[in-house]
């Protein structure tokens, strides 16, 4: 059985990003990127899928500019087994990545795939859904559990107020949340075998999809400071503020 | 607290631009380790420093280790992260392949050595010891020591440490008294008392490699008479399974002002019968076998400098930006802002900054021209290399370990009050950081034997003295000329023109003297260590200033190559004019060191 993993490159989690001084974008000159840490759980779940031997093959798919090809070996250096690249120097909206990644799920035919619920960048939280949608698979987003068998996968999932079980037939989208898993530190052995396994590249452009982006992007901005805060007097002071000040209740 | 951001960028270009990681990675043996490698490594080693390692230093400070009869318990959280490192094969990263380990050149073990340094130096530590026990057996151990200790050593299940020093027997080593009675069965036993063994018992291994020295019963006195044993905290059966526990016990751990997160133990040996041990090479050459390890040893430490100077700096600069006090000098709105924007804090942060860079690009540097001496195929150039390691390791251990004591004092100044209180964190890097200009030789003993060793006593066929010094002047001086030429950064030039003089000055003083007065040589050979120390970095940073000039000019330069430029300037203007200062020392100071009678102080 194949999975395919979409694996993000964005902003490290640990960069305190800034506005550009246009207001055009957050500026991404010289800031480390790394792997979306919902992609590195949707690695790990792949990885520990092959190592209990259900799954056969692990493929992490990552699409952007060849930058990328380091996420991609940071997912090999993890435990997948060969890289796919989908190179494109332009802005890729979640639907362009949905119909490249379908593409790629033509070209590939996996039983199923594994993707983080969002990218810490955008926190779009669409791509997973969208290519559900174009594939006509089912889905299950925000996993924090998934039992594959040979011909389904069952996925618990969190919920407002609780968790739902799913049970889907193959193939099939899951969307993996932070408690699904801890992700490894990869082993400096695997580092240095990840440079000797395959990695593909394509060329966007030559996949035949539109990947135009739809949404145009006006202004970026620093969110406001927060205002200090005050002492109420009372549970009565409290409720007066919510109601009149806030205006939340 | 901070978060410990591995600064890779700077790493990579010190790495690539500064110490030729291409060149090095084309030496036989090295092929493998391909640039794209090295930064995948990098990434990796990266995340695991900042996610594993950094988060345990300050718990590692305030819990200490804790002896219970004889059993030593390490902090919370070192035993997991230390089996995490293990199994993560982190700890054969530096070894030899022949047993295990990655084989991967000096200048990417010693990048991937600063971040573990950085995130903690007592964690640090315990590989750091290993590594030097495994190099002793490789390269002095018998066949069956190699292949009962090695593999387990290099994939980190037992750790070694280094068992050195008495009580009576610190800097001097000739006064060990720790005795090796030989039982004839190719065997000896081994009793005595050896203080400050790093990780000398924990909780963390399966077993512990203790490398001891120790005198033979017929072994002449002095340095002439030490031998080398490997003395294993359990013994190790035929099979390779764990047997019976060794005559061998921690007393005691210290209580000391920094690295409270390692384990600094009182060893006694042979309380019963004497601790079984195993003899490494041949008798009686046990310190020159430790001496091969120092090269390797002394950058570690000096490494230490480099880690924990990075570390306070990023410390700092986060309080810095964040700390909102006053409004800053010609600031017309009055309104307070975060003390980043103070010309003093800008100072200090300049300050930190441009030595902790300068400092990395020495010690890279240094690690690389360790490949050159080991790999090179060319004996020519390996002997170049060699040359240059020979010199600049006393400068690398000793320039960078004082340095970094000075730059986390800067690192709590820029605190303020905060800086002084246990909690804001900035005190752990001064205190960890004290040590380090102690171990693996003094300052003093790092300078004599610059001046002694590799200067005065370093002659070439004809008998000249100071050839490595007069190699690297050279190299010096052709960055001089070349600046010069190209018109460009005329500041740093001139700056790094006038301190080069100085050096030449005082190098010229210490070989004419060394010989006929000794004494007075021997008393300027701390500030001939830190002038040297401050005449190469200025050096590799004058050369970083050019190639970030000369990125910026084709305009493949970003602010990377700005900032870079910058701090270059900084430090040409604020360190090397202190150059003069040590040179001075040198040449006119001993008289006033050595002229007040010892009774009149």
């Amino acid at each position: 059985m194949k999975v395919l993993v979409p694996v993000k490159r964005v902003v490290d989690y640990n960069v305190k990003v800034r506005v550009k001084a246009d207001e055009t974008d957050v500026d991404l000159a010289n800031v480390k990127m790394s792997m979306n840490p919902f992609d590195e759980i949707a690695v790990e779940e792949a990885v520990r899928l092959k190592e209990k031997g259900i799954v056969s093959e692990v493929v992490a798919v990552s699409c952007g500019p060849a930058a990328c090809q380091d996420t991609l070996r940071s997912a090999m250096a993890m435990g997948a087994d060969r890289g796919i690249l989908v190179e494109s120097d332009g802005e890729l909206q979640p639907l362009a990545v949905a119909k490249l990644l379908k593409a790629v799920c033509e070209k590939e035919g996996p039983s199923l795939l594994i993707c983080g619920k969002q990218a810490i960048d955008d926190d779009s939280n669409q791509t997973g859904q969208m290519l559900a949608a174009l594939m006509d698979w089912p889905q299950a987003t925000f996993a924090s559990k998934v039992e594959l068998a040979a011909d389904k996968v069952t996925v618990t999932r969190e919920i407002d107020g609780g968790l739902e079980t799913l049970a889907m037939a193959l193939p099939a989208v899951v969307t993996t949340d932070l408690r699904l898993n801890e992700p490894r530190y990869a082993t400096l052995p695997n580092i240095m075998k990840a440079k000797k396994k395959p990695l593909d590249t394509i060329a966007a452009d030559t996949l035949g999809v539109d990947i135009a982006p739809r949404l145009k992007t006006i202004k970026v901005s620093e969110p406001p400071k927060r205002a200090g805060g005050v002492k109420v007097a009372d549970v009565a002071d409290l409720l007066n503020k919510l109601r009149n000040e806030a205006k939340v209740i | 607290m901070s978060t410990y951001i591995p600064p890779v960028r700077d790493m990579h270009f010190v790495m690539n631009e500064l110490a030729g990681l291409e060149a090095v990675t084309q030496l036989p043996g090295y092929e493998e380790s391909s640039p794209d490698l090295v930064e995948a490594i990098m990434d990796e080693a990266g995340k695991f420093a900042s996610g594993v390692i950094d988060p345990i230093n300050p718990v590692g400070d305030r819990q200490g280790c804790t002896w219970k009869d004889g059993e030593v318990t390490a902090a919370d959280g070192y035993k997991e992260a230390y089996k995490l490192f293990v199994e993560t094969g982190w700890n054969a990263m530096p070894c030899a392949t022949e047993f295990g380990g990655q084989g991967l050149p000096t200048l990417v073990s010693t990048a991937v050595q600063e971040m573990w340094k950085s995130a903690s130096i007592s964690f640090a530590l315990c590989p750091m010891l290993t590594t030097g026990a495994i190099e002793a057996i490789a390269h002095h151990g018998s066949d069956e020591l190699k292949n009962t200790y090695l593999p387990k050593m290099v994939e980190g299940v037992w750790t070694g440490t280094m068992n050195l020093t008495e009580p009576q027997a610190g800097s001097d080593l000739s006064a060990v008294r720790s005795k090796a009675i030989p039982q004839g069965d190719g065997t000896y036993r081994i009793s005595g008392t050896k203080i400050f063994i790093t990780w000398g018992e924990h909780d963390m291994a399966e077993n512990i490699i203790h490398l001891v020295l120790a005198r033979l019963p017929d072994a002449p006195p002095g340095v002439k008479g030490i031998s080398l044993f490997v003395a294993p905290k359990y013994l190790v059966n035929a099979d390779g399974s764990l047997g019976a526990r060794n005559d061998l016990i921690c007393a005691s751990i210290e209580h000391k002002m920094g690295i409270h997160g390692s384990a600094t133990a009182v060893m006694s040996f042979g309380e019963n019968d004497g601790a079984i041990g195993y003899l490494v090479g041949e008798a009686n050459k046990g310190l020159g076998y430790m001496f091969t390890m120092m090269n390797h040893a002394r950058l570690n430490v000096g490494l230490e400098g480099v880690g924990v100077s990075e570390r306070s700096y990023q410390h700092a600069l986060a309080y810095a930006r964040d700390r909102v006090q006053g409004a800053p000098i010609g600031d017309k709105s009055g309104v307070a802002k975060p003390i980043v924007h103070h010309p003093d804090v800008r100072r200090m942060l300049m300050d930190m900054k441009s030595r902790t860079e300068a400092m990395r690009a020495l010690a890279y540097w240094v690690a690389a021209q360790m490949d050159h001496a080991h790999h090179n195929p060319d004996s020519a150039k390996a002997r170049e290399a060699q040359a240059m390691v020979d010199f600049l390791t006393p400068v690398v251990k000793g320039w960078c370990t004082e340095s970094s004591v000075e730059i986390t004092s800067t690192g709590i100044q820029i605190h303020g009050g905060m800086g002084f209180i246990e909690e804001t964190g900035a005190c752990q890097y001064m205190r960890d950081s004290r040590i380090t200009p102690i171990y693996e030789g003094t300052t003093a003993i790092q300078a004599n034997d610059l001046v002694g060793r590799k200067l005065a006593k370093d002659k070439d066929e004809d008998g000249n003295s100071g050839v490595g010094a007069a190699a690297l002047t050279a190299r010096i001086r052709a960055t001089v000329n070349e600046i010069a030429r190209d018109g460009k950064l005329g500041d740093i030039g001139e700056q790094l023109g006038a301190a080069l003089d100085q050096f030449e000055k005082a190098t010229q003083w210490m070989l004419a003297n060394y010989d006929s007065n000794p004494q007075a040589a021997l008393a300027g050979a701390v500030p001939y260590l830190f002038l040297t120390g401050i005449v190469t970095g200025g050096w590799l940073m004058a050369r970083a200033a050019q190639i970030a000039q000369q990125h910026l000019d084709n305009a493949s330069g970003d602010d990377f190559y700005k900032s870079k430029l910058i701090t270059a300037r900084y430090f040409a203007a604020h360190q090397l004019p202190k150059a003069a200062g040590y040179a001075t020392e040198v040449t006119e100071g001993s008289a006033s060191v050595l002229a007040l009678e010892e009774s009149l102080f």
